[in-house]
């Protein structure tokens, strides 16, 4: 009895979630080397690697991938170097300090389809837009932004999104700072600048390594943001790997193709999860 | 100057330089608020107009669009569902590694991790089709199996977090005391999770209500939910700005104080316990 | 017939052997203290005991029944834990009645009991209070109160005044000396504290790497240790013990003769400091300790043995004084090489203790 109930427990979540993680996979891996489109699901056959290659063939491929990377590394850096700035600037009190603290969370709770649109409208439109009058208040022609710049259009969007996640996981950090070990260091004789190179940014090493793999897991499959905006465009320019998956799926519905693709994103997601459950797996064992 | 007078410089300076910039990140979103109390002419308005006499026929607008309420519905359902589901299956797992912790467990909690890993669109195809195939295309009853199992690593993490730090001899006394495990469970531990559950439960309703991605690919006009709703304006005719933001506001409006009141939850539960 | 009965109990997790075999006999009424360093085991030989471990192997008796694989709940023995373990979300009432309440006692009699323990140990005030609000002490009074409310077999305590400062612990151990004497209950209270062994003890037992040491009354065992280790452990400051090559002779008073390897005993109060030239031997001071109402004095002999001397009256010495050691030999402990007591027989000559 006193081994089964645990069991009996457990068995619901690590059932489903086996299922969750196996049934899809398994079906990626067989659509991948099959031929098989949604609208006619009766002509299926064997095409070995052929859909990987035509995956990768995909005149878009390159810039896919190139712009996958690119959101990926230029958000990552975008949300870790303001937010380790804004969580450095709001960490010791000041008045009013809390409902800062609420302003600067605010956008991450906001729906991705209603942030894309919020920005391209209200923001980023071209005579009505908010930037758009700030550019004309200065006597320059405004920027359309969504059609002349579409990738960086997303990034500012996606980046207004997760600043607040990177700042909130780094003003935690900074609360566990010991602060006895900061008045050592002032007795020592050491400025901000030295505290800040080897007192803080030393202790938010780890943070900033969490924040950067979970970034990497999330971003990865941005989508809703793309799908809202640019749609992909203009052109390829503003699709990355999860839009270029989604148009084969659901736009051209070749499921073959798109699953050789999934699994491609997959492979990638998973060689920063690695990463990322090795430092989980440290904190579990204090 | 002293360095008494250095040190309040620098504190007005840092405050000044907190508060612009919380108000200039804040601003986007304080515009839309704003706009959903303007008319269409006021909101796209050149020079924008900060000052107007607010008027509230947008929500009454949006809200006469029957797919409205049907959307919100949907979301309202989803969410709610998925997290009783979520927590009706993680927590017996969290309280199980808990307190009946085996050689395996941290293990498991590796895994159930690992499984969050893998990106939306890896399993878009197959569960589009699988959805296809069983006649759950559109439904709200897809909806919410993924999205509980999409949440259900991190309500495991989160309940387990939680429980763990439930001190064990609390539960030895009542053992002393005469409680039998289903009494023990029920007259101590349950009390004392509660604040676990609900802040676990409101992570889980921000993160299915926000959700767009399987909102967006599997459902249409039956069971889309609020995030699907907004995409549709992506590009409608005529003017809409101010409806578009009245629609907006009230869909990210509870969502977005719910945040205000889990960010501690949301750090614990994003990083699976990996910031403290 | 023993109320309370060890017979064998040995505890293991997994590799590690906790207690090694230990059997112990506990007289109904008896206040039994389980002391010994950290690691020793007594946490966990009484926590068998409360039933929250299960023992690898032996058996406990209590009033003549088998309760080795009886569950916590049906030993009727009350614990009060070191972070007294109260449940946060209950009032003080609420946590004093649970066990009763669990027992589908009736309310009126419930009232009644709890009101009792509350007034002996002044809590009537705080009845309606949640432990957040109550004050260290408090709560370690209401862990008490739990207990008593009960009327279990056996107390058992598990370090209760490690977490008090200490003003509060000298305070509650007389307290804790009261409701013994009061109550009449068989309790079994485990520390590391030495001092507290001493003043509530009707018995210690000695522990060690998971095995007894030996078990006595306090007195006994400071007067008659059986071992070095026990000698060592008990009195404080700790019993001078010094190789007996750095004592090749008495000096003067050379009758003892100690085998090489072995050791001398000396309690604190049993070294006198005298005239250089007197004594057994000389040596020169180290530290002074004036506490007021004794002195202790710290001094090293020649041969590098370090001895420190208790003494009521002030004193003059000062360090680097030299001064002479005299012993009280008729006091003098004698332990061979492996720490075990020895004695002096006929012919004046140390040997082990058979």
């Amino acid at each position: 009895m006193k081994r089964l109930l645990p069991r009996i427990l457990m068995a619901p979540s690590i059932i489903t979630l086996f299922l969750w993680m196996i049934v899809p996979l398994v079906m990626s891996i067989y659509f991948s080397v099959i031929h098989y489109n949604l609208m006619q699901p009766e002509r299926v056959g064997f095409v070995g690697l052929a859909n990987f290659e035509y995956f990768i063939t995909d005149p878009s491929f390159i810039t896919a991938t190139v712009n996958t990377l690119l959101l990926l590394g230029t958000v990552i850096v975008i949300t870790v170097v303001f937010g380790t700035m804004i969580a450095l600037l709001t960490d010791s009190p000041f008045p009013g300090r809390n409902i800062v603290r609420v302003l600067l969370i605010s956008p991450f709770f906001v729906m991705p389809t209603v942030n894309a649109l919020l920005w391209k409208n209200m923001m980023m439109h071209p005579i009505y837009g908010i930037l758009a009058q700030v550019w004309m208040f200065f006597g320059a022609t405004p920027v359309d932004w969504l059609t002349d710049w579409p990738l960086w259009s997303v990034i500012v969007i996606v980046s207004w999104q997760w600043l607040p996640f990177a700042t909130l996981i780094f003003v935690t950090s900074l609360q566990s700072m010991d602060r006895e070990q900061l008045e050592a260091s002032r007795m020592d004789g050491a400025n901000y600048l030295q505290q800040l190179r080897y007192l803080y940014l030393p202790h938010m090493a780890r943070s900033v390594a969490v924040v950067v793999m979970i970034e990497m897991i999330f971003l990865l499959s941005i989508f809703a943001e793309i799908y809202t905006t640019t749609g992909g465009g203009p052109g390829d320019a503003s699709t990355n790997m999860a839009f270029m998956i989604f148009k084969q799926a659901l736009l051209n519905f070749d499921a073959g193709v798109a699953s050789a693709g999934a699994l491609f994103a997959v492979v990638l997601a998973n060689i920063a999860a690695v990463f990322l459950i090795r430092m989980v797996g440290k904190n579990l064992d204090k | 100057m002293t360095q008494l007078q250095i040190n309040m410089a620098v504190q007005v300076l840092r405050t000044m330089l907190a508060w612009a910039t919380a108000l200039l990140l804040f601003f986007p979103l304080g515009w839309l608020v704003l706009t959903a109390f303007k008319t269409e002419l006021q909101a796209i308005s050149v020079p924008p107009l900060f000052f107007f006499k607010p008027t509230l026929e947008n929500f009454s607008i949006v809200q006469e669009r029957s797919d409205y309420m049907l959307y919100a519905q949907n979301s309202l359902i989803t969410s709610v569902a998925s997290t009783a589901l979520g927590l009706a299956l993680a927590f017996p797992a969290a309280y199980s590694m808990v307190f009946f912790s085996g050689k395996h467990t941290k293990d498991i909690l590796m895994w159930m991790l690992s499984t969050k890993m893998m990106p939306a669109v890896g399993a878009l195809v197959p569960i589009y089709v699988i959805a296809q195939v069983s006649g759950l295309l559109d439904s709200r009853t897809a909806l919410i199996i993924i999205f509980t199992l999409s949440n259900l690593p991190i309500m495991v993490w989160m309940l387990y977090s939680h429980l763990k730090e439930i001190p064990g001899e609390i539960l030895e006394a009542s053992r002393m005391d005469g409680a039998t495990l289903w009494q023990e469970f029920r007259l101590v531990l349950l009390p004392l999770t509660m604040g676990g559950l609900a802040s676990t439960g409101l992570l889980c309703l921000v993160l299915s209500w926000n959700e767009a991605f399987w909102s967006l690919n599997l459902t249409a006009a039956k069971a889309g939910t609020l995030a699907a709703l907004i995409a549709q304006y992506s590009s409608p005719e005529g003017l809409f700005w101010a409806k578009l933001s009245a629609a907006s506001f009230m869909a990210i409006g509870p969502i977005v104080v719910f945040g205000w009141f889990s960010q501690k939850q949301l750090v614990q539960g994003l990083t699976f316990g990996a910031v403290k | 017939m023993a109320y309370l009965q060890l017979r064998g109990i040995e505890k293991s997790f997994g590799e590690a052997r906790v207690i090694k075999g230990v059997d112990l006999e506990i007289k109904q009424g008896e206040f039994v203290v389980f002391v010994g360093p950290s690691g020793c085991g007594k946490s966990t030989l009484l926590r068998l005991i409360a039933g929250l471990e299960v023992a690898t192997a032996g058996s406990i008796i209590l009033e003549g029944r088998d309760i080795t694989n009886q569950p916590s709940s049906k030993r009727d023995l009350a614990m009060v834990f070191q972070s007294y373990a109260l449940y946060p979300h209950m009032s003080v009432y609420e946590n004093m009645s649970f066990a009763l309440k669990l027992a589908k006692a009736d309310p009126a009699v419930i009232k009644d009991k709890v009101g009792r323990a509350a007034k002996i140990l002044n809590l009537n005030d705080y009845l309606q209070r949640t432990p957040k609000e109550l004050s260290g002490g408090q709560r370690q009074r209401v862990a008490i109160g739990r207990a008593i409310v009960r009327a279990p077999k056996v107390f058992l305590f598990d370090e209760p005044l490690s977490n008090l400062d200490a003003a509060l612990r000298g305070q509650t151990r007389i307290e804790i000396a009261k409701l013994h004497r009061d109550l009449g209950a068989t309790t079994i209270y485990v520390t590391h504290d030495q001092v507290e062994a001493m003043t509530l003890a009707d018995r210690v037992v000695v522990l060690r790497d998971g095995l007894v040491e030996q078990v006595g009354t306090p007195l006994e065992l400071y007067d008659r240790p059986a071992n070095q280790f026990v000698a060592q452990f008990i009195g404080t400051p700790r019993m001078n013990v010094i190789s007996a090559a750095k004592i090749p002779s008495f000096g003067k008073d050379s009758k003892i003769k100690v085998p090489d390897g072995w050791f001398v005993g000396l309690r604190p109060e049993n070294v006198k400091l005298v005239p250089e030239n007197e004594g057994h031997f000389r040596a020169k001071v180290e530290l002074v300790e004036a506490l007021g109402a004794e002195t202790l004095i710290y001094v090293s002999t020649e041969q590098g043995a370090q001895l420190v001397a208790r003494q009521t009256d002030r004193t003059h010495l000062v360090v680097d004084a030299k001064v002479g050691v005299q012993i009280d030999t008729a006091t003098a402990h004698f332990f061979d090489a492996l720490g075990r007591i020895a004695h002096i027989n006929h012919s004046n000559v140390a040997e082990e203790k058979v």
